[in-house]
């Protein structure tokens, strides 16, 4: 067994913590550093309910060991948004009725973003390729991919008036 | 905590890397996307007492193109593969079969040589190797040894690569001939292990015969299946329904699939047959440049 100091950082904060080599990202996250926001499921890397970005990529943080993010960059649901605002696909979600009992949406939310920011004008097959790696069993979907089209509507309207 | 303990180092030169595996011997393992080894510890069906993490091995992460081949590193992102300009010109049996790895969130962190080494026999990456050709390089403290893919896979598995050796780099050959390619796969949901997977890659003549063609399958036996000997019946041949039907009912022979939960062995034995014939069509019909609109 070997025990490790890590540095990392999380939503912008530094946090410097001893932690067992054994120790998922997922649970450091919840139980060392209490951001509940993450949500842990399957644990093994099926449902996608822990996804958080690793230096600015979308992935499942319970196929992760904490002392892997040694030096990383670390963004979870709580960084989304800023000053206690909603991003638009937060309001998104909300508006188009996008989570139901809420336990996958953390990581929906971690995963679109990332993924909106890549390919920034999906169509309706890719935005569904993209939820498959995500395990919801309220909404049956069709808010969620609502919710997301809609914000890649926004998004393109405000480059339209830009120019 | 879900996995046993082990030791963890983070070795940040591949010579560390080697020298810290020959320590482990058969107690130590790579880790680098971790994108099955970890779910497998998390479920206690591994538990090895050493892990050595290579993701601090920059150097091992690079998409080169080199004249006649393509060097991808073993530590590649499945997700650079995928975006990647060099692949998508060169290699684009890769592009089309990387989509089909798991979920995006999934190949953002799994890697290009952590699928080889796996050796899953349903994965999509050891089957286009399997089918573009190329030589693996491996290393340990002594030597640096190129492995062709033909001789990589053992068995489920199971890969030539000893305790204290691991995989640097990949080197694909470029087609220079008129040529296509084609990848199918067929899961329950998409992401899923494939039941049947097939990938062709063929080359063509002025005349739009076959000079050369590499037909493989996966899911159906413990490595990716190569049709072997497909050359010497396909070679100097123009497409045709009964050349075809002769592909059909060659796999047909050359299968043997098992029974599981997911698909009984006939049906894999109905898609190996069908798949086949379709990636070897559309393989053809992208040599000749043909519009192809898949279903």
């Amino acid at each position: 067994m070997s025990v490790h100091e890590i540095e990392v950082t999380i939503n912008g904060k530094k946090y410097k913590e001893q932690v067992e080599s054994r120790l998922l990202l997922s649970d450091f996250l919840r139980e060392t550093c209490g951001l509940t926001g993450t949500h842990v499921g399957c644990e093994h890397g099926v449902c996608g309910a822990c996804t958080i970005h690793l230096n600015g990529s979308a992935v499942r943080s319970c196929l992760i060991f904490a002392v892997q993010a040694d030096g990383q960059e670390i963004t979870t649901v709580e960084g989304l948004g800023e000053d206690g605002q909603l991003t638009p696909l937060q309001k998104n979600f909300i508006e188009c009725h996008g989570l139901q009992c809420g336990f996958c949406t953390p990581g929906i939310l971690m995963s679109a973003t990332d993924y909106l920011q890549k390919n920034p004008n999906p169509s309706v097959q890719e935005i569904k390729e993209m939820l498959s790696g995500h395990l919801c069993r309220c909404t049956g979907y069709v808010g969620i991919i609502e919710a997301i089209q809609k914000t890649v509507e926004e998004n393109s309207n405000h480059v339209r008036v830009e120019r | 905590m879900k996995p046993v303990k082990f030791d963890y180092y983070s070795p940040k030169t591949v010579d560390e890397a080697l020298t810290l595996l020959e320590e482990a011997g058969f107690d130590g393992k790579i880790i680098a996307g971790g994108q099955s080894l970890v779910p497998i510890m998390n479920m206690r069906l591994s538990s090895p007492e050493c892990l050595i993490d290579i993701n601090q091995l920059h150097d091992l992460q690079f998409i080169e193109f080199d004249s006649d081949k393509v060097k991808i590193g073993a530590l590649t992102r499945q997700a650079e593969v995928e975006r990647s300009d060099v692949v998508q010109k060169h290699l684009g049996l890769l592009s089309e079969a990387v989509p089909f790895i798991g979920h995006v969130q999934t190949r953002n962190r799994g890697t290009f040589g952590g699928s080889l080494v796996h050796a899953d026999p349903t994965a999509e990456i050891p089957l286009s190797l399997m089918a573009l050709g190329g030589t693996l390089h491996i290393a340990s403290k002594e030597e640096v040894r190129e492995v062709n893919v033909e001789d990589f896979f053992i068995t489920y598995l199971t890969t030539d690569i000893m305790p204290n050796e691991m995989l640097t780099e990949i080197h694909i050959p470029i087609e220079q001939e008129r040529n296509g390619y084609s990848f199918y796969e067929i899961s329950r949901r998409h992401g899923d292990f494939a039941l049947v997977a097939s990938a062709c890659q063929l080359t063509i003549d002025h005349l739009d015969r076959i000079t050369n063609v590499r037909l493989v399958l996966g899911g159906v036996e413990a490595t990716p299946l190569l049709i072997e000997g497909a050359n010497e019946w396909m070679n100097g041949e123009v497409l045709s329904d009964s050349l075809l039907q002769k592909v059909e009912d060659i796999v047909d022979e050359m299968v043997d699939p098992e029974s599981d939960i997911h698909a009984t062995a006939e049906y894999r034995r109905h898609l190996s047959k069908k798949l086949a014939v379709r990636t070897v069509k559309s393989a053809y019909e992208r040599a000749r440049g043909e519009a192809n609109e898949r279903s």
